[in-house]
């Protein structure tokens, strides 16, 4: 995790407030504002539902916000959807291009309608890249999710664009076809191409140079990894016992306790938070002598923050 | 709309997509041959029904008791509907050409003069045989009246008239389709059957198809614009329409012997427009279906009235009035009309003007609501 935002320049390639959407009168999107910088990956997180994919469609035009305003690549996202679409890719969370065309007709047609110089030659220089030569005329519907990823991702980079919106485009792919996903992702960013990409995984969230978390609508936090666990104020104790049975038993004891915000279990660890630390350690102080049991005050982890945020996040959904 | 304007290379794109899914999709495209030439065989057989209040123009040349109490006898019988009373007899062939009319009666000079004087008068009835399911009770009605109709006129001196077989002759002149075969008139409604049925299904089909396997999306994210889309689904389905029609019609002139009188160019024209037309409708029907089962419950939704209010399946004339004002926005009530009468009457421009227009009226109308259904965004 670096923090490295105060190297960009500070060009602004979203900059909007107060977007707002409904559907069928629930606010699926409320209140938003988001700012990201030139050349930033920006990772959206938030539980099922929270509005991620909403926000995106907002970003690119695919729908007109019920209120708000603000800019996408310098165009406004009101009035100059078509312009914005012209410099963004936009890789769907559902495999997206067609999968009765072959790969090359696929990227054949991509390059028609965004009318790319040199067609021909920069859809045999995508499926090189793809390491797809033999396999171009096969259907893209007969790929692996793993191939139609890479796919997915190439046909969408290949009119260059300044702005890459991803949403949640490693679902459902194994960890090494992510981790390389992520290598592409990044060497995209340094050539200069900023990435907002919404992921529920929490490695992934740590890859990004910012984060926002996004729960039912509202924008709960925003920054860096450390320092959105920094704001979060939350204090964790790691505890590990003797066997299962007893970690599990100490769970149930905790949990619902007051000062106890969150007991989660890891492996043969159980991590506990709460808000207020001194409130955690008296509703603790009772276990903490047992001498089956260590305890240690640690960091909390992205994953505990979120959890907790989505647990006290009003659910308007419910 | 906003930004960047329509663009040829983008259509292209559009287009050519289109046609290599069309290939893969086997099923789909065995259908679209396999229908027209399924649907051609089934409806071979004669469909029959019963009109009455036929419009009929009486062109009289003799005027007396007898010819009138002759067409009130003719009214008579539910039958004949007078609409017109035609001063020449250019004036009434117009009016069957147009199809304005069914029936022309002429009553020849003299009629009186000769019926008086037992010189056996001849009346002269024009029908507009292309369906013939439509005509043939009102004539069969009418040569019984021929019989009787003047019973009650002829007294004192003329009474003995009434022994014979018929006080005068009903020449029948059944016009366009004068061995009364109904595959004549079947055969080339098929085409605007097989046209309305597939166009409509299929553009509505492709529409919602891109909808719900999630590419719709993508292609709104892309810079293709709403008349691009538009145009690029239904290009396709036009040249699809074009092979349909080609292979019925060589179905027609084979087995059926159809007679093929008028300009094969003009009826392609007008092909053109009666295609785009349904195809606006499915392309409206595909950006109200949620679906691909949806568009095809509303594909189905269109052509059943199509099919039943057009004049395809029952004779226009036979239909209570609602229905035939349902049937007259349908373009395939239209469409029948100008086939018809190109293939079998040999008509013009001019006469089938009015069918046209409505046909295109009902064109813009459908576009307009599709292009203002689809939209550029999801929501």
């Amino acid at each position: 995790m670096t923090d490295d935002a105060a190297s960009f320049d500070g060009e602004l390639v979203i900059d909007v407030e107060g977007l707002t959407k409904s559907f069928g009168g629930r606010k699926v999107v409320d209140n938003v504002d988001m700012q990201v910088a030139k050349g930033e990956i920006y990772g959206f997180l938030g539980p099922n539902g929270s509005g991620k994919t909403t926000t995106i469609r907002l970003l690119c035009g695919l729908l007109t916000p019920d209120a708000g305003h603000g800019t996408c690549l310098g165009y406004d996202i009101l009035t100059e959807s078509p312009r914005i679409k012209l410099q963004v890719g936009y890789m769907t969370q559902k495999f997206s291009l067609y999968e009765d065309l072959s790969i090359r007709e696929n990227l054949d047609f991509v390059a028609r309608i965004y009318e790319l110089p040199n067609r021909h030659g920069a859809v045999e220089e995508t499926i090189a890249k793809l390491n797809l030569t033999g396999r171009a005329d096969q259907l893209a519907g007969s790929l692996s999710g793993g191939w139609k990823q890479r796919l997915a991702l190439a046909s969408c980079i290949m009119h260059k664009p300044k702005l890459l919106l991803l949403d949640e485009p490693t679902a459902g792919v194994d960890p090494k076809a992510r981790r390389e996903f992520w290598d592409e992702i990044h060497e995209l960013a340094a050539g200069g191409l900023t990435v907002l990409v919404s992921t529920h995984y929490m490695d992934e969230a740590e890859r990004c140079n910012k984060i926002c978390y996004l729960a039912y609508g509202h924008l709960l936090a925003r920054g860096t990894a450390t320092e959105v666990i920094a704001q979060s104020g939350l204090a964790t104790w790691t505890v590990s016992g003797p066997s299962p049975r007893r970690v599990r038993q100490l769970a149930h004891d905790l949990t619902g306790k007051s000062g106890v915000d969150m007991v989660a279990p890891f492996g043969a660890t159980l991590h506990v938070s709460g808000l207020d630390p001194a409130a955690l350690e008296r509703a603790i102080a009772p276990w903490r002598s047992d001498s089956d049991l260590s305890w240690r005050q640690d960091e909390p982890t992205l994953e505990d923050v979120f959890i907790l945020m989505m647990n006290k996040a009003p659910d308007n959904f419910s | 709309m906003m930004g960047d304007r329509f663009n040829l290379h983008r259509l292209g794109a559009l287009v050519r997509k289109e046609f290599i899914q069309m290939r893969r999709d086997k099923l789909t495209f065995a259908m679209m041959l396999g229908v027209p030439i399924m649907q051609l065989l089934l409806f071979g057989y004669a469909i029959n029904s019963d009109p009455k209040h036929l419009p009929t123009a009486v062109f009289a040349q003799d005027h007396s008791i007898f010819t009138r109490s002759f067409i009130t006898a003719m009214e008579n019988t539910d039958y004949f509907q007078i609409t017109d009373r035609p001063e020449t007899r250019e004036q009434a062939d117009d009016l069957i050409s147009r199809g304005t009319v069914q029936f022309v009666v002429q009553i020849p000079p003299n009629f009186s003069r000769d019926l008086v004087r037992g010189a056996d008068p001849q009346i002269l009835l024009d029908a507009d045989a292309t369906d013939p399911a439509a005509t043939g009770n009102a004539i069969a009605a009418l040569r019984i009246l021929a019989t009787t109709a003047l019973n009650r006129d002829l007294t004192g001196p003329l009474a003995s008239r009434i022994q014979a077989a018929s006080p005068f002759d009903l020449v029948v002149h059944p016009r366009y389709n004068s061995e009364n075969r109904t595959q004549y008139n079947i055969v080339p409604g098929i085409i605007g059957v097989i046209l309305t049925m597939t166009m409509v299904m299929f553009t509505a089909l492709a529409m919602t198809r891109e909808v719900e396997r999630g590419t719709m999306e993508n292609l709104l994210t892309m810079p293709a614009r709403p008349f691009e889309v538009m145009l690029g689904k239904i290009i396709p389905y036009i040249v699809v329409g074009y092979i349909q029609t080609a292979l019925i019609l060589v179905a027609a002139r084979f087995l059926f012997d159809v007679p093929m009188i008028g300009s094969l160019l003009l009826l392609s024209i007008v092909l053109l427009i009666f295609v785009a037309a349904n195809l606006a409708v499915g392309f409206t029907f595909s950006t109200l279906a949620r679906n691909q089962l949806q568009a095809v419950q509303m594909a189905v939704f269109f052509f059943l009235p199509s099919i039943l209010l057009s004049g395809f399946m029952f004779p226009f004339r036979g239909m209570p009035t609602w229905a035939q004002w349902i049937g007259e926005i349908l373009p395939l009530t239209h469409f029948l009309r100008i086939i018809r009468g190109i293939l079998l009457k040999g008509n013009g421009i001019a006469d089938i003007q009015m069918d046209t227009g409505a046909i295109i009226l009902f064109f813009l109308g459908a576009t307009l609501v599709a292009l203002n259904r689809y939209r550029q965004t999801l929501d």
